[in-house]
């Protein structure tokens, strides 16, 4: 990983003064998802079986569309923040790091542009 | 790098079998790792079948039974005997620990013996810790000054600062924590480890310390730090009962307060 001798990079090439941020973030997203969360799972559970229109109709209503797109951002950057510590964990040769790193981003970004889309347009009745 | 498998030269492989002394009333049998950098061989599982009996109680008291009695070339640390040197740090019937106050008795069938996990073996159960060594060096273990002493005495503490050291000051670092620790499996060349982090946590907590603000500076790094992920293997194994878990918890949220 660092140049000269395995002991010399014990110290690396310094500290790289990040991380607070990623560790903090990953915090703040989990607690903001159990209340996403309890409000979800009753409100699928109430529309299980009914029309398409009768679950474009509540999509559209202000409060649920915020809520929604609230939750589909938060757990999109939740998921974000995770797969980056999991490719840092495991995956270590440079190359491929950087490699899985990007896909994952893009992978991740477009998933989150197509939900938050999808619901905008129920709400503005697209 | 992550590995799922040895590689081939790894492999343990069965090894040589001493039978205990005829008429031994008390049998245990030891499986023991072995291996010799000065042969080519992949490393090996040894088994002694110890009379009890004739025995001390703990697994070095066996380890030293063997090398004394039965095979002179068995390699090993060990030097107190009484759980305070950190030496005789080893995997124990699957957990890390110290095999001067590990009882055989609460070992249930045989007992295997293995080197600390994941770590470069030099010879049978002695483990290279210069990589870990040079990340204890790494975090500046010694009390850090601005001001220039008190005239006459000591820099004082009082009883109540003296005790926020209580659970750190015990570390004998036996690296029995790290080596127990997957992200340290994984990251052991950047990620410095619960042993280091909890002595890294003693010198920020010490009230006469000046360098606080450095410390944790050095430490805020995805990897130096924030590799650990609470797995609490480290408190788990932990020979001497210390939490090197808090301690690392303990050191995130100072990080996250003084941003």
């Amino acid at each position: 990983m660092s140049p000269g001798a395995p002991t010399g990079g014990a110290g690396g090439s310094g500290s790289a003064k990040e991380g607070a941020g990623h560790w903090w973030a990953q915090r703040l997203t989990a607690i903001a998802l159990v209340p996403l969360t309890i409000w979800f799972v009753p409100s699928m559970a109430m529309l299980a079986g009914k029309s398409h229109g009768a679950v474009v109709a509540w999509l559209g209503a202000p409060l649920n569309a915020i809520l929604m797109a609230l939750l589909l951002a938060v757990t999109f950057y939740h998921v974000w923040l995770g797969l980056e510590s999991i490719i840092e964990d495991y995956v270590h040769t440079e190359r491929r790091h950087v490699a899985t790193l990007i896909a994952m981003k893009i992978a991740v970004a477009v998933l989150a542009l197509a939900a938050l889309f999808a619901v905008a347009r129920i709400a503005f009745g697209g | 790098m992550v590995e799922f498998t040895l590689p081939k030269n790894s492999r343990v492989v069965k090894g040589k079998h001493f039978a205990a002394p005829e008429g031994a009333g008390n049998v245990k049998t030891f499986k023991v790792y072995r291996w010799d950098p000065d042969k080519g061989d992949n490393p090996r599982l040894d088994s002694f079948d110890l009379d009890l009996d004739d025995c001390g109680a703990m697994v070095l008291d066996a380890l030293i039974k063997v090398k004394d009695e039965t095979d002179p070339t068995l390699t090993f640390r060990r030097s107190c005997r009484e759980g305070v040197c950190g030496s005789c740090a080893m995997n124990i019937d699957g957990i890390n620990t110290l095999a001067c106050i590990q009882r055989i008795d609460e070992i249930k069938g045989e007992v295997k013996v293995y080197p600390l996990p994941h770590m470069e073996v030099v010879k049978d159960l002695v483990p290279d810790l210069n990589g870990a060594y040079a990340q204890y060096a790494s975090i500046e273990p010694w009390l850090q000054t601005e001001t220039s002493a008190p005239d006459g005495h000591e820099r004082l503490q009082s009883p109540e600062e003296r005790e926020r050291l209580d659970g750190m000051w015990e570390c004998i670092l036996c690296f029995c924590c790290s080596t127990a620790c997957p992200s340290y499996w994984w990251n052991g060349d950047r990620f410095l480890g619960p042993a280091i982090l909890l002595q890294a946590y003693r010198w920020i907590a010490d009230s006469r310390d000046e360098s606080t603000n450095k410390r944790l500076a050095a430490l805020e790094d995805p990897f130096r730090l924030y590799r650990c992920h609470t797995i609490l293997n480290c408190t788990n194994t932990c020979p001497k009962g210390l939490n090197p878990a808090k301690a690392i918890a303990e050191i995130k949220k100072l990080i996250s307060t003084r941003r």
